[in-house]
């Protein structure tokens, strides 16, 4: 109703690449209520809980497999290693003998080796330990596999299930909002809430989630395991972490605010191609394309620039954190090497702890960027929450007044009303309409006009006053019942992405195809329908940029016609409707308000005069009312705004 | 694309050499990484040789640091030279985009030309940044993994001939089923954004149809598709890595029993078996890379594709290489015969269209939609070329002039008033950067937008969001009248600019301009009778883009039935007479 135009949003600007969304490179937006919301948001998943436990128990397994895996790799190595070394000792000697043989040549550090060994010299490679050991590794590793899958396999519905309750949940609020909330915030900003925020927690619960989870669990059972096999070695490794963390996060901190000020110079330079795109036309009207492309290599470089250092800077964790593993390996085999030839600790095991190792940064860096990613979610979930706990409308009285055959007798007595509490807008408003009469309401832009239908509908709630359709208090039905009463025709005509037929049966359920062209006919469109290649079926583009303002306009009104409503809301159109158009939709108009009672915003001098009553509003109130003939004998506003009206006319009228 | 990339990478085909011989420096110290590991477990930990160990293992941290020192190096030149070349794509499709006509935007539509200037660019920079990467290290370490592999153990190598086809297989099967799905998905994430918008919009047209439950229902089904086709995705992709990871490990289960004989039979040293492990893991990460480009591939093809097409169009509208002297006159729009027909159209749109107009004067154009009265005055600053006739400025072709030239004479005020981001003032002076805030007041006077902006915070310095999101659309009309004002041009074209004001506005506006376009000539288009009543010449356009009628308000009533048409069905008799 109101004449803003919906700002439309670039593509790319919302979601993806470098210019959108909240990716998991992107700097955290930090929630208000971090805890309160990921309680809550823990909270909605309850009714997943059971499957959530399976996925945290089946992670567990999994890693335990995983786990375990190295360590009976190395067992086959051992065995392999002691297999070898077996072969080149003499056969039929025990272990202790050889090693006192090779004390007694001097070679202590290959003695002490072998003593910490499990083998009989001689023997050489036992191929069938071997086999059982490695059949058992299949098997652990298709366990582990088996079970990541499970657990994936469950996350996916408990993602898409959460998430689909979101989306639900946020659509069935959107319903109980009162039209304030809609008018106090952008279309743009409550999307993105549907979209944006609730995709980015789908996201978060499918992949993030179990990644923490299997990433938390890898660290505790990597370590035991490491523990279990050299605390010394382990303890080394440890020094590791801090040392990663503490790099990570230096190099993180500087590459986010590269990412912020790339992500602002993106905003800016996609916003102003926007602008300088649209504008195409004023643009090389003005000879202002000079001034274009210098404005656009500004930021465009600064862009540049941004992007270069975020990227560069970001791409540095990788190869420092790779540095410093190679560095905990060579401690490791270092280490390691010295307490295996020292007999204390078999070569399979060091093998076995230089897998582990390499396992243990991993988790640690991903937990890292996972709790950077849970911020961003957790600011998102809590949006969502924001618009779910936004206060509904007033709901319906318990014991409704069901109107069936209504009149269409509206009165407004004393009614009061403001938007906002400090500014008074309608103030003692009387008003009384008799069935099938017009009602115009004329004044300027912003005189309180569409207020009053926002009130005569119930989109608003009155401050004090109260409105009756034939004698009853509008309060007292339920609103559905209300509204089944009124037709509205608006300038603002919003058709859905859908066929013509479609939106025009909006208007009725269960509409015969005879009763929509009947509708359409009586709306002077149908003639124009038939003209279009697809006839009826004709699909709407998402804009509807594919009829003309004057044809949607008509369609409305077809709308309207198969609706049949005892009382109508029509606001003439004021923007480019061709003349021939315009002519038909008033004929269309004047038809559809015949025994109706009807309230127009009037524009056409024609309507107003027509008018059983008519309104002047200005600043709020109802500053004139009745006829013309009244009102123009009355010498008031209505005079004046009369006369403007047609000053062209009377200059031009001077001039013959 | 490889065109693209060629032209556009050229420029830094020194920082990609070097950036590639770091990334080979990288890819074979990858490579020799292992052997080093194997040799220190075969060599040292193997033997107790602590000195051996400690040697190697600095030697092997030697070649890490060199690693890191590359792999920094190839990033800073790789994000470099990707992140230019993003902003040379971008700024040449821009340049392009501000040398086309009106035609040119028309072919390709404006909210694609922003596509390809903001998301297709950056598909093709991502392309560059990681293809750099990939295609050089993918091969290089499936090559060298091969090789590296080969001398480890030569019998064993015949391995990869199995796993990498399973790898690859498993690594397919699962794209060639989810890709589709992927595709599929974005056109449900799109549906549920669209019904959510129309439910936004619509909002109180649902309520006042009581439609609610439908329109829940509508979105319902719009989130259960999503949701389901997601959920399927999920659930291939579920499969994806614990199938990967069972191939890979399944691999080194059998590498090492095959191993295993090797070693017993002393064909093998048994740290080579570690190595080669390592190196089949090397491949097959490769083969997964390389997998990956495939994926980005085709994708960023698209992209190149449409920003190709963009830089391969050439305006259709240049700028006459000996334009004519200036002439005397000033404020003359002759039409001669002109006829107008848009590119690949069968009909022309105006036929025969012919007039002409002198300083002081109005020439009001009126008919119905589609008629093809914004193609009339948006030939006037070309921004289509006539296909016959020719239109003259103060005696002048308007192709003998340069654009620059023929623009400053004209005062445009579109349909849609288009405002700028900036303050009130940066819009008024688009035309004339050098207009005073006296003149910039005074154009607001005339424009009766002077209240308003007085009222606003800031006055001349109220900010203007894009688009002029933040004034309503009367507002936004006056200020466009206002900027045209201030401009001071010899031609004025009103494109319908008054319909968003209300009778009075309008009248008091028509009255205050009536002296400020003394001196120029004025074209106007409007829907209400009442606006252009006392033009000094009305042209009626029939539906066929021909002239109906010309002539004053009272010559069409008595000889053009189409005017006469127009009139009656807005004013009554009275009112006409």
């Amino acid at each position: 109703m109101s004449e803003d135009n919906k700002p439309k949003t670039l593509p790319g600007r919302q979601r993806g690449g470098f210019g959108g969304g909240r990716a998991a490179m992107m700097p955290a937006e930090k929630a208000k209520d971090f805890k309160g919301t990921l309680k809550r948001l823990i909270n909605y998943l309850k009714p997943q809980a059971f499957k959530i436990l399976l996925v945290i128990i089946f992670t567990v397994v999994s890693v335990a497999f995983t786990i375990s895996a190295p360590k009976i790799l190395g067992q086959a190595t051992n065995e392999l290693f002691g297999g070898v070394i077996s072969k080149q000792l003499p056969a039929g000697m025990t272990k202790d003998q050889v090693v006192a043989g090779l004390k007694a040549q001097g070679q202590d550090q290959l003695a002490e080796m072998i003593s910490g060994m499990e083998l009989t010299p001689g023997k050489g490679v036992d191929f069938d330990a071997i086999l059982r050991i490695l059949i058992i590794l299949a098997g652990v590793y298709l366990l582990a596999s088996a079970f990541q899958w499970l657990q994936q396999y469950i996350m996916a519905s408990v993602a898409q299930g959460t998430v689909y309750r979101l989306r639900r949940d946020v659509d069935r609020k959107l319903v109980k909002l009162p039209l304030k909330y809609y008018d106090d915030h952008s279309h743009g900003d409550i999307l993105s809430r549907v979209t944006n925020d609730v995709d980015n927690i789908a996201h978060t619960l499918q992949q993030s989630l179990t990644q923490l989870v299997h990433a938390t669990v890898t660290v505790i059972g990597v370590l035991i395991m490491m523990f279990s096999i050299s605390s010394l070695l382990a303890w080394i490794s440890l020094i590791v972490i801090p040392l990663s963390l503490i790099v990570t996060m230096l190099i993180a901190k500087q590459s986010q605010k590269q990412f912020i000020a790339q992500w602002d110079s993106t905003g800016n330079l996609n916003g102003h191609i926007e602008e300088m795109f649209t504008g195409h036309n004023i643009v090389k009207a003005f000879n202002r394309q000079d001034e274009a492309i210098e404005r656009f290599d500004e930021e465009n470089e600064r862009l540049y620039k941004a992007s270069f250092k975020a990227q560069f800077i970001s791409s540095i964790i990788h190869p420092a954190i790779n540095f410093l593993n190679n560095l905990n390996y060579v401690a490791v085999c270092v280490i390691g090497g010295i307490r295996v030839a020292n007999g204390i600790i078999t070569l399979g095991d060091v093998q076995a702890f230089i897998q582990y190792s390499r396992q243990f940064t991993q988790p640690i860096v991903q937990t890292a960027s996972i709790m950077n990613i849970l911020q961003s979610t957790v600011a998102s979930a809590e949006r969502v929450f924001e618009l779910l706990d936004e206060q509904e409308e007033i709901p319906d009285t318990d014991n409704p007044i069901v109107l069936d055959d209504i009149r269409g007798h509206v009165k407004f007595e004393h009614v009061y009303f403001r938007y906002k509490p400090d500014v008074p807008l309608i103030e003692d408003m009387n008003l009384d309409a008799q069935p099938g009469h017009s009602i115009a309401i004329v004044g300027p832009t912003g005189a309180g006009k569409t207020t009053l239908v926002n009130l005569l509908m119930r989109f608003y709630e009155i401050d004090s006053g109260r409105i009756t359709v034939d004698g009853v208090d509008i309060r007292d039905m339920r609103r559905d019942d209300l509204r089944k009463n009124f037709g509205m025709v608006l300038q603002d005509t919003w058709l859905f992405n859908g066929t013509i037929k479609e939106n025009i049966a909006y208007g009725k359920e269960n509409a015969t195809d005879d009763e929509i062209i009947a509708a359409a006919q009586a709306a002077y469109v149908d003639h124009f329908v038939r003209t279009l290649p697809d006839g009826y079926n004709t699909v709407l583009n998402d804009d509807a940029s594919n009829i003309s303002q004057g044809q949607k306009q008509l369609l409305t009104i077809a709308r309207a016609f198969l609706a049949d409503p005892r009382i109508l809301i029509l606001d003439e159109a004021t923007s480019s409707v061709d003349t021939r158009t315009e002519m038909l939709i008033q004929k269309a108009m004047a038809k559809l308000m015949k025994n109706r009672t009807s309230f127009v915003i009037a524009h056409r001098l024609s309507t107003i005069r027509d008018a059983d009553n008519i309104l002047v509003m200005n600043n709020g109130r109802i500053i004139e009312q009745g006829n013309h003939q009244e009102l123009m004998a009355a010498r008031g506003f209505y005079y004046d705004l009369y006369n403007s009206q047609f000053l062209g006319a009377y200059a031009d009228a001077d001039a013959v | 694309m490889k065109d693209l990339l060629v032209k556009f990478l050229k420029p830094y085909w020194k920082q990609i050499t070097l950036a590639i011989i770091l990334l080979v420096v990288q890819a074979i110290s990858n490579l020799y990484l292992p052997n080093l590991n194997a040799d220190i477990i075969n060599n040292g930990v193997a033997k107790g040789d602590i000195d051996y160990i400690i040697n190697t293992g600095g030697f092997m941290l030697a070649v890490t640091l060199l690693l890191a020192i590359c792999a920094v190096a190839s990033a800073y030149l790789g994000s470099k030279t990707a992140m230019a070349f993003g902003r040379d794509v971008r700024r040449a499709i821009f340049y392009k985009v501000e040398s086309f006509s009106q035609a040119e935007v028309d072919k390709f539509g404006t909210p694609s030309l922003i596509t390809r200037n903001t998301n297709d660019v950056q598909q093709v920079q991502m392309l560059v940044l990681l293809g750099l990467y990939l295609m050089v290290m993918a091969p290089i370490m499936a090559i060298g993994g091969i090789i590296m592999a080969l001398r480890q153990d030569v019998v064993l190598s015949y391995s990869i001939i199995i796993i990498v086809p399973i790898m690859a297989a498993v690594v397919g099967l699962m794209l060639w089923k989810a890709t589709p799905l992927f595709r599929s998905i974005q056109i449900k994430i799109d549906r549920v954004n669209q019904v959510m918008r129309e439910k936004l919009m619509g909002v109180r047209v649902i309520r006042a149809f009581v439609k609610n439950e439908h329109e829940a229902k509508r979105f319902d089904e719009a989130n259960r598709d999503l949701t389901a086709t997601t959920l399927k995705v999920n659930r291939i992709m579920a499969f994806a890595m614990p199938s990967l990871m069972a191939v890979m490990n399944l691999a080194t289960v059998a590498i090492v029993w095959f191993g295993a004989g090797r070693i017993d039979s002393g064909a093998m040293p048994i740290g080579n078996l570690t190595a080669f492990l390592t190196y089949i893991m090397q491949i097959m990460i490769s083969v997964m890379m390389a997998m990956g480009m495939f994926i980005m591939v085709p994708r960023a093809e698209a992209s190149a594709e449409r920003l190709s097409e963009v830089l391969d169009t050439e305006p259709s509208i240049k700028d006459t290489p000996t334009p004519a002297a200036p002439s005397d006159i000033k404020g003359y729009l002759e039409f001669r015969n002109v006829e107008f027909s848009y590119p690949g159209a069968e009909e022309p749109v105006l036929k025969d269209i012919s007039f002409e107009a002198a300083p002081g004067q109005t020439t009001a154009i009126i008919g119905s939609t589609g008629c093809g009265k914004t193609t009339l005055v948006n030939l006037i600053p070309r921004f289509y070329d006539v296909t016959g006739g020719s239109i003259l400025i103060d005696g002048i072709d308007i192709r003998d002039m340069t654009q620059q030239n023929l623009r400053d004479k004209i005062g445009l005020v579109p349909q849609k008033a288009f405002l700028f981001s900036g303050t009130v003032a940066d819009n008024l002076r688009y035309g004339n950067e050098n207009a005073t805030d006296d003149e910039l007041w005074h154009a607001l006077e005339v424009a009766q937008a002077k209240d308003f902006v007085m009222e606003m915070p800031g006055q001349l310095d109220a900010p203007i969001e894009q688009g002029g999101t933040n004034v309503s659309g009367g507002q936004r009309q006056r200020l466009a009248i206002a900027r045209a004002l201030v401009k001071k041009p010899e031609i004025y074209v009103f494109d319908d600019s008054f319909s968003a004001l209300d009778f009075k506005t309008d009248a008091k506006l028509r009255l205050a301009l009536k002296g400020e376009t003394a001196g120029s000539t004025v074209v106007i288009i409007a829907q209400r009778v009442s606006t252009i009543m006392d033009a000094d010449r009305i042209i009626a356009l029939n539906d066929n883009g021909i002239i109906a009628g010309i002539g004053t308000h009272a010559q069409l009533m008595e000889t053009c039935d189409v005017y006469r048409e127009i009139v009656y069905s807005q004013l009554s008799k009275e009112e006409i007479a």
